[in-house]
């Protein structure tokens, strides 16, 4: 099904099933712990050896000599995989560097060889028994002595490195009022709590991997050209994934590793990278430094806005987008948006939860907080003065697909108590805590992907759903079971889901929050097609026939789903192809964010007190867990705003705090009740089923709410995160904290 | 090979083990009972969490052989999909849990947590030490050891409150 013009009325519009607060169908496996994720497949490996990853103990340099004797011999161990027996390997084409390192190293804790022993006990021993002679060299680890070697990278993912309209250095000149100000971002870790993870097993020449992969599709083509073997030899099944954020979009190094071991040794083999090792071995999201110039009027109406973002990654790596919000939140005929690139030798970074606008709204959120002081005017009222219904840098030819910022932004102040609020700094006093509120808009780019699923019928009425969508908590399961009840007109209970599988017809995958809107519009082109075949069978014309309570009806005539169905069911499969009406429209969700912190007058610590927000996302499909995502990314937005942060060692190249003791997220004492309003929007020109993603918007903008409510709290403007209490200390004099 | 016999979900279960292997290990490995997780294997997640004797513990810091002749309850002791235990019907119904790999944790830790509270057993955000006093400050205090990095940290919170009866805050 092509996808090309604005949705018009169709059956998921009835609303029996899909918009209503369901339970997750997988919730009973899960909470039992019965759902079988990839470390766990006894049923499907019984025999799996276990692996031990080695990682290069430098960043940057070549493996002279490996010794392997000492480990070889050690008990248990089947087999030791190095560059120098794996035979010849390519490279994914979403891997910046290779997942087995060797001659070369290019990073820090690069896999450089896996132990296979008969117990976890005795591959973690041998592994410490390995002898490798490295001869290291001078690398580059350091974004801010490197900036001014930035270069221009390609357009790439996200559009054109550079855009420009207008004539920024002119009206930013001329402007009655000057915002100009640096900011800076750490690199951080997903951390997701399930650690990257595979079983492998091979049958002849036929592969299968039981792993953790947002997704599917990706991980074979890449298993594929690493191997070096045909697409069709291997099999990819992730059904459960304790987590990704991004993290496990790419083929890693468990993957790899557990593959070549198990051709080594002859038997399945299973390989989890520990924890310690995920953060220098798997990819990370790229530190940045960002310079934003705003000209307004003494009202706050923006004339100019400049955005420029230095990040770094290793050779032929990619820029962290910070600058892409900038391009269409806010008005202004003069503008200017930079990316530019340094080559790093840290490891390797890429997409963590909303590339590009985690980050970027950190910085710009934190500048509209500034210019609203500067003016005088509110921030949630500056915000409305510099909406703008249409692509500013292209102008009204490109009007946004449906744009409910001002909703959010008026409904989420009135919900929060945003009036209780006084604009001036330090004046609000709880016992030993300055109180304070900040806001921030949300926004976040809506993206779309072409997603295949095939949906049957059977002789009892049961209808199942096969794509290899993956459900990574993000509540797929729910909704594509929820959309196929409401194509199907069944109740939900009697539809049974089936996920990542790489036999099942290719998703769009989860990342990027496209994957609920696209992937259940890709199961609703199934259905459709799958109407079209029942309608057939029954002798209805295909257009006026109505599904629901388990029948199909036409006028006074009905027949019964399964009796249609008839003895050997019925199958039918599509996929949703996007055309081009994300050109023609800027699709984009909104969004508005409201913090309430307490800073302790003596020791700085800051608590959050009060979160709350309003989104615009399209149709919500399943609200309960459309709001799970919404808190969990507040929650990340928590930790990039107050603590989270990889500490560089510039000396050797590696991120020092690689595990959950050092790299700290947020727990359950950090966050308080957080509240979010969905406010109503369907956007036809998403999707038929005219939803947005969700699963990222949270976390844009959320950072920044707490930076400005810091501010309102303490009359301390910080602009380089985390927000941590030294840094808080340090600015304490004259200021409230004092 | 060192012997060990541990009562796990009311059954008796005789193992020939390393004496490396954790009990989170024996767990997974050795007794296929895969609903503990592994996060972290270093004390720093919560994902292992299990009931000893009792007690919650983080099942990946420590042994199997020290816990010799021990009772062990897991997520699979506390309730089946067709028989659900009070807390994991409670956490499917506030939506306690994204991802699941945390999930197991955060019950069983719930679950024994509650009983540290009825015990009087004080924790930092305790008020009064002699009484503990049931909030939303001692359950958020008591559960930061069971990291979510989905974050359904409120929902988790509205779901242990309508186990312990305490409905809303
Ligand atoms: S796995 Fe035991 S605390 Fe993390
Ligand atoms: S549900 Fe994913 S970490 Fe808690």
């Amino acid at each position: 099904m092509k996808f090309d013009r604005p949705a018009t009325a169709n059956p998921i519009d009835r609303g029996r099933v899909v918009g209503i607060a369901h339970d997750r169908i997988e919730g009973a496996a899960k909470v039992t712990g019965t759902a079988p994720y990839a470390y766990e497949r006894h049923d499907a490996a019984p025999n799996a050896a276990y692996g031990w990853i080695v990682g290069s103990a430098i960043a940057k340099g070549r493996i002279a000599a490996m010794d392997l004797t000492a480990a070889e011999v050690a008990p248990g161990v089947l087999g030791v995989v190095t560059h120098q027996n794996a035979g010849p390997l390519g490279k994914g084409n979403m891997n910046t560097a290779h997942l087995l390192g060797g001659p070369a190293v290019e990073h820090y804790d690069q896999a450089v060889a896996l132990v296979i022993a008969d117990t976890l006990e005795n591959a973690r021993d041998a592994a410490r028994l390995l002898r490798i002679d490295y001869r290291a060299e001078q690398g580059r680890f350091d974004l801010a002595a490197d900036r001014d070697r930035a270069a221009k990278p390609e357009d790439g993912f996200g559009g054109p490195a550079d855009t420009s309209a207008g004539d920024f250095d002119a009206a930013f000149g001329r402007a009655a009022v000057q915002i100009d100000q640096s900011y800076t971002t750490p690199d951080q870790s997903h951390a997701m709590m399930e650690p990257h993870a595979t079983t492998a097993a091979w049958n002849g020449d036929r592969l299968t991997l039981w792993t953790s992969n947002q997704m599917v599709a990706w991980a074979v083509g890449d298993m594929a050209r690493t191997l070096k073997i045909p697409k069709d030899r291997i099999r990819v099944v992730s059904p459960y994934v304790g987590g990704g954020f991004g993290g496990k979009l790419f083929l890693r190094a468990d993957a790899l590793l557990a593959a070549l071991g198990a051709r080594a040794v002859g038997r399945p083999v299973k390989v989890a990278i520990a924890r310690s090792q995920i953060p220098n071995n798997t990819t990370h999201r790229p530190a940045t430094i960002q310079r934003i110039r705003i000209g307004a009027d003494k009202d706050g109406v923006i004339d100019a806005i400049a955005h420029e973002v230095w990040s770094g990654d290793l050779p032929g790596g990619e820029p962290e987008t910070a600058a892409m919000q900038t391009r269409l939140l806010y008005r202004g005929d003069h503008r200017r948006t930079a990316h530019r690139l340094a080559t790093l030798d840290l490891p390797e970074g890429n997409a963590m939860r909303a590339p590009g606008e985690a980050v970027g709204m950190l910085a710009l959120e934190v500048a509209m907080d500034e210019l609203a002081e500067t003016c005088g005017v509110d921030p949630v009222e500056l915000r409305i003065r510099n909406d703008v219904q249409y692509d500013p840098e292209v102008g009204p030819k490109r009007p946004f697909s449906s744009r409910k910022f001002v909703e959010c932004l008026r409904q989420g102040a009135a919900r929060f108590g945003w009036e209780q609020r006084d604009s001036r700094p330090g004046q609000k006093r709880d016992g030993r805590w300055l109180v304070g509120m900040g806001m921030a808009a949300a926004f976040r780019n809506n993206l779309v992907a072409s997603s295949g699923a095939r949906v049957g019928v059977d002789a009892q009425g049961r209808v199942t759903v096969e794509t290899d969508m993956t459900d990574i908590g993000t509540g797929s399961y729910t909704i594509i079971g929820q959309t196929a009840a409401e194509m199907m007109g069944v109740p939900l209970e009697a539809v049974t889901v089936r996920l990542g599988d790489s036999r099942f017809p290719v998703s769009s995958g989860s990342g990027g929050q496209f994957g609920g809107n696209s992937s259940t519009a890709g199961v609703y082109a199934a259905c459709v097609a799958l109407r079209t075949k029942l309608a057939e069978r029954a002798g209805f014309p295909a257009e006026q026939v109505i599904f629901e309570d388990g029948l199909l009806r036409l006028g006074n005539q009905s027949r019964p789903l399964a009796a249609v169905a008839g003895p050997d069911g019925l199958w039918a499969e599509d996929r949703i192809e996007f055309g081009d009406l994300t050109e023609r429209y800027a699709q984009a969700t909104f969004g508005a964010h409201f913090c309430e912190v307490g800073v302790d007058i003596d020791t700085a610590e800051v608590r959050i007190r009060r979160m709350g927000g309003a989104f615009a996302a399209g149709r919500i499909l399943n609200p309960k867990s459309a709001r799970s995502q919404v808190i969990g990314a507040m929650t990340m937005g928590a930790g990039a705003a107050l603590m989270e942060e990889l500490q560089v060692d510039t000396r050797f190249g590696f991120f020092v705090n690689h595990d959950m003791a050092e790299y700290v997220v947020p727990v359950h004492a950090d966050i308080p009740e957080q509240d979010v309003l969905f406010v109503e929007e369907l956007d036809d020109k998403s999707s038929p089923m005219k939803a947005k993603g969700v699963g990222e918007l949270g976390i844009c903008g959320a950072g920044a709410a707490i930076a400005n409510a810091i501010y309102n709290a303490t009359g301390i403007r910080l602009r380089d995160y985390p927000l941590t209490i030294d840094k808080l200390i340090e600015r304490a004099e004259g200021s409230a904290l004092a | 090979m060192d012997a060990v016999e541990l009562t796990v979900n009311g059954r008796d279960v005789h193992l020939q083990l390393d004496p490396r292997t954790t009990l989170l290990d024996a767990l997974r490995e050795h007794l296929h009972l895969t609903g503990t997780k592994k996060g972290c294997d270093h004390g720093q997640c919560g994902a292992c969490t299990v009931i000893v004797e009792g007690r919650r513990i983080n099942s990946c810091l420590t042994l199997a052989v020290m816990h010799e002749g021990e009772n062990v309850t897991t997520i699979e002791g506390l309730g089946s999909p067709d028989n659900l235990h009070p807390m994991q019907r409670a956490f499917v119904t506030h939506d306690g849990y994204q991802c699941g790999y945390c999930t197991p944790g955060q019950i069983c830790s719930a679950v024994a947590m509650l009983e540290e509270i009825a015990a009087d057993i004080p924790s930092h955000a305790t008020q009064d030490l002699g009484e503990v006093e049931f909030s939303d400050a001692e359950l958020r205090e008591r559960m930061s050891g069971n990291i979510c990095r989905c974050a359904a940290y409120p929902n988790i919170i509205a779901a242990i409150r309508d186990v312990a009866g305490e409905g809303e805050a």
